[in-house]
C-alpha cells in the first residue's frame, strides 16, 4: 500500500468558527509534506486530528489503512507524533522519558534499548540524556520530542514545527535527520519557515482560513510567484536608458524594472517563460560584455502571501 | 483494556512523585498528622484498650485535606503544560490512562498509611490487640482514600490550575464525608422522611468506615467503595476526553 495517509473532507468546528473546513489530501511512502499557512490557518487543529488527538466535526482520516474513528489505537501505534511545542514530561530526563515511550510503544529487553540509544543518537541528545527535561534548552527540548516520535521507527511522522526555536545549525541537522528518512516513511511537517519548502519537502500544502489553498511540488509553488523565471541582468560600458530601451524592445519580455544602485534590470518574461538563453543571446548579439545575468526561482514569501491573504485570479496579473 | 499500558503509566506517574521533594513531605506530615491525632486528639493513651481505633477515626479528616494535595496535579499538570496531548496521542485507551493515574495515587497513600507500621508495633507490644480489627482498618482506610482519590482525579481532570482542583476536591470530600455526620443528619432529622435521611447517611464515607474500622469487613461496605471509586473514575475518563484539548 503506498497511500499511507488520506485525509478526507475534514473538519473541525469550535462553535461559529471553522478552524478546518473541508481539507482532503493523501501523503504517499517517501513523500515529504510541507504543511503551510499563516498561524492560526489549522495546520495544527489538522495534525491533532490525524493523530487521534482532538475528533473531527466531519469527515475521515486513515493512517496506514485504519480508521482514526473506529481504531485510534492502531493509528496511534503506527504514527510518530511531534506536537506543536515539544511537550515532555519536565521532571524526567530524556533517557527515562524516552524508555517510557518505548514501554507504551511495546518494546522490551534489547530492543527497547536499541530504539532509545538510536532514537538519542539520530536526534542527538546524547550528552543530555540524563539531566531533567525542564533543565534543557529549547533546542534540546525540541530534539527530545523528534527522539520521542521517531522512536519506534514508526510508517508515518507527523511533526509540528520540528525546527522551530533551534539555531541555523541546529536546523540543519534536524532537516539532514529528515530527509534520511523520508525514504521508506510518509512524512508531514507543519512550518512557516520557507526555506524548508526546498530543504526539506517533496510536496506542499498550503492552508488558509481552514481550507486547502494549493496542493503542488516545491517548483509548482514557486512557478505561481511573480518573479518566476524573472532575470536579473547587466551588462558593462553600456548607458543604462539605452539598454533599457532594448531590453523593453524584445518581444520575449513582458517589463523591465530598474534595480537599485545600478545593478543592472530585472526583467519579466512573457508567459512565465525561461528566457535566460535567449536574452544572453541577443545581447551578445549586440556586441555588449555580460556583466552578470541570473534568473529567479521565484520568491516564495510573496507567493505564501498572496494565496493566503485570499487574493484570487492569476499572480502574473498584476504584470 | 492492557494491563502492560497500565502498569507502564502507573510507573512512571510514580517515579514522578519521587523525582521531587513533594512524595517525602507529603509522607512526613501525613506521619506527624496520623501520629500527632492519634494521640491528643483520639487519647490512644488515656483510653487504656488496646486498639487503634483512635488512630483510624480521624484518617477521614486528615485525607480530606491531603488527598487533594495528591489528587490536584494528576490531569490538571498534564493539560497546563501540554503532555495530554502525546499522551493521549501514545496507543494507550482515555481508561488505561486514567486508571494507571489513579492505581500510581492510590499505591502511593497505600505506602504512606503502610509507614505507619510502629504504632501496630507499639500497640502490640503495649497490650495484645485484635489484629484482624487492625487489618480491618487498614483495608478500610486504603478503600476511603480510594474513593477521596477518584474524586481528586476526576476534578483535577476539569481544570488546568491546581489550586482550584486541590479547593474543589476538598470542597467535594468534604461532602461526601459530611453527610454521615451527626449535625448534618440532625439537621434533615426533623422534617425529612427517614428514607431520606438514610439515603443521606448512606452515602456518606464516614459511614462505610466506621464500620470497617471497627472490624466489621461488610462486603456491601466494600462495595459502596469500590462503586464510587469506579463512578468517579468513569466520570474522569469522560472529563479527559471532553477537556483534553482545551
Amino acid at each position: 500500500m503506498t497511500l499511507r495517509i488520506e485525509i478526507e473532507d475534514l473538519a473541525k468546528h469550535f462553535g461559529a468558527i471553522k478552524a478546518v473546513d473541508g481539507v482532503s489530501f493523501s501523503v504517499k511512502k517517501g513523500e515529504v509534506l510541507g504543511f503551510l499557512g499563516p498561524n492560526g490557518a489549522g495546520k495544527s487543529t489538522t495534525m491533532k486530528m490525524i493523530t487521534g488527538f482532538l475528533a473531527p466535526t466531519r469527515g475521515t482520516v486513515r493512517v496506514c489503512g485504519h480508521d482514526v474513528l473506529t481504531d485510534p489505537i492502531s493509528v496511534k501505534a503506527c504514527l510518530g507524533y511531534l506536537p506543536e511545542g515539544a511537550p515532555a514530561y519536565a521532571d524526567m530526563t530524556p533517557d527515562g522519558f524516552l524508555r517510557f515511550i518505548a514501554d507504551i510503544r511495546g518494546l522490551s529487553g534489547a530492543d527497547k534499548k536499541r530504539a532509545v540509544a538510536s532514537a538519542a543518537d539520530r536526534a542527538q541528545i546524547k550528552t543530555v540524556m540524563f539531566q531533567p527535561i525542564e533543565t534543557l534548552s529549547k533546542g534540546y527540548k525540541r530534539r527530545v520530542g523528534l527522539a520521542q516520535a521517531i522512536l519506534h521507527n514508526p510508517p508515518v511522522l507527523i511533526l509540528d514545527e520540528p525546527t522551530d526555536g533551534l539555531d541555523p545549525n541546529q536546523k540543519y541537522e534536524v532537516r539532514t535527520l529528515i530527509n534520511e528518512m523520508a525514504q521508506d516513511k510518509a512524512i508531514i511537517i507543519s512550518t512557516h519557515i520557507l526555506e524548508e519548502v526546498h530543504a526539506l519537502c517533496t510536496r506542499n500544502v498550503v492552508i488558509s482560513n481552514g481550507q486547502v489553498q494549493f496542493d503542488g511540488t516545491p517548483s509548482q509553488l514557486e512557478a505561481m510567484s511573480d518573479y518566476h523565471n524573472a532575470v536579473c541582468v547587466s551588462v558593462a560600458n553600456v548607458d543604462g536608458n539605452a539598454f533599457s530601451i532594448f531590453l523593453n524592445g524584445l518581444d520575449f519580455i513582458a517589463k523591465v524594472e530598474t534595480l537599485v544602485a545600478n545593478r543592472g534590470f530585472r526583467v519579466y518574461p512573457t508567459n512565465g517563460r525561461q528566457i535566460t538563453l535567449e536574452l544572453a543571446q541577443v545581447i551578445r548579439g549586440n556586441g555588449w560584455e555580460i556583466d552578470s545575468l541570473y534568473a529567479e526561482n521565484g520568491r516564495l514569501d510573496e507567493v505564501f502571501r498572496t494565496i493566503t491573504m485570499g487574493a484570487t485570479g492569476s499572480l502574473r496579473s498584476s504584470i | 483494556m492492557n494491563m502492560r499500558n497500565i502498569w507502564f503509566i502507573m510507573k512512571r506517574e510514580l517515579s514522578g512523585y519521587f523525582a521531587t521533594p513533594v512524595a517525602y513531605v507529603f509522607i512526613i506530615i501525613f506521619l506527624l498528622l496520623t501520629g500527632f491525632s492519634t494521640f491528643f486528639v483520639g487519647n490512644f493513651f488515656e483510653r487504656g484498650e488496646a486498639d487503634l481505633y483512635p488512630f483510624f477515626s480521624v484518617h477521614p479528616w486528615i485525607y480530606i485535606l491531603l488527598i487533594p494535595a495528591i489528587s490536584m496535579r494528576l490531569w490538571s499538570e498534564e493539560r497546563k503544560n501540554g503532555s495530554i496531548e502525546l499522551l493521549m496521542t501514545l496507543p494507550v485507551s482515555v481508561f488505561e490512562a486514567v486508571l494507571g493515574k489513579f492505581l500510581a495515587a492510590w499505591a502511593f497513600t497505600g505506602l504512606a498509611l503502610l509507614l505507619n507500621f510502629p504504632l501496630w508495633i507499639t500497640v502490640n507490644y503495649l497490650g495484645s490487640p485484635d489484629n484482624g480489627v487492625i487489618f480491618a482498618g487498614f483495608l478500610g482506610s486504603l478503600l476511603m482514600a480510594g474513593g477521596f482519590l477518584a474524586i481528586g482525579a476526576c476534578i483535577s481532570a476539569t481544570t488546568k490550575n491546581q489550586v482550584i482542583a486541590f479547593v474543589l476536591s476538598l470542597i467535594v470530600s468534604l461532602i461526601f464525608v459530611l453527610s454521615g455526620y451527626g449535625i448534618v443528619l440532625d439537621f434533615f432529622s426533623g422534617w425529612a422522611p427517614t428514607a431520606l435521611i438514610n439515603a443521606i447517611s448512606s452515602f456518606s464515607f464516614l459511614t462505610h468506615f466506621d464500620a470497617i474500622s471497627k472490624g466489621v469487613i461488610d462486603i456491601r461496605d466494600m462495595l459502596y467503595f469500590a462503586s464510587v471509586i469506579m463512578v468517579w473514575l468513569f466520570a474522569n475518563a469522560i472529563v479527559v476526553n471532553a477537556r483534553k484539548a482545551d
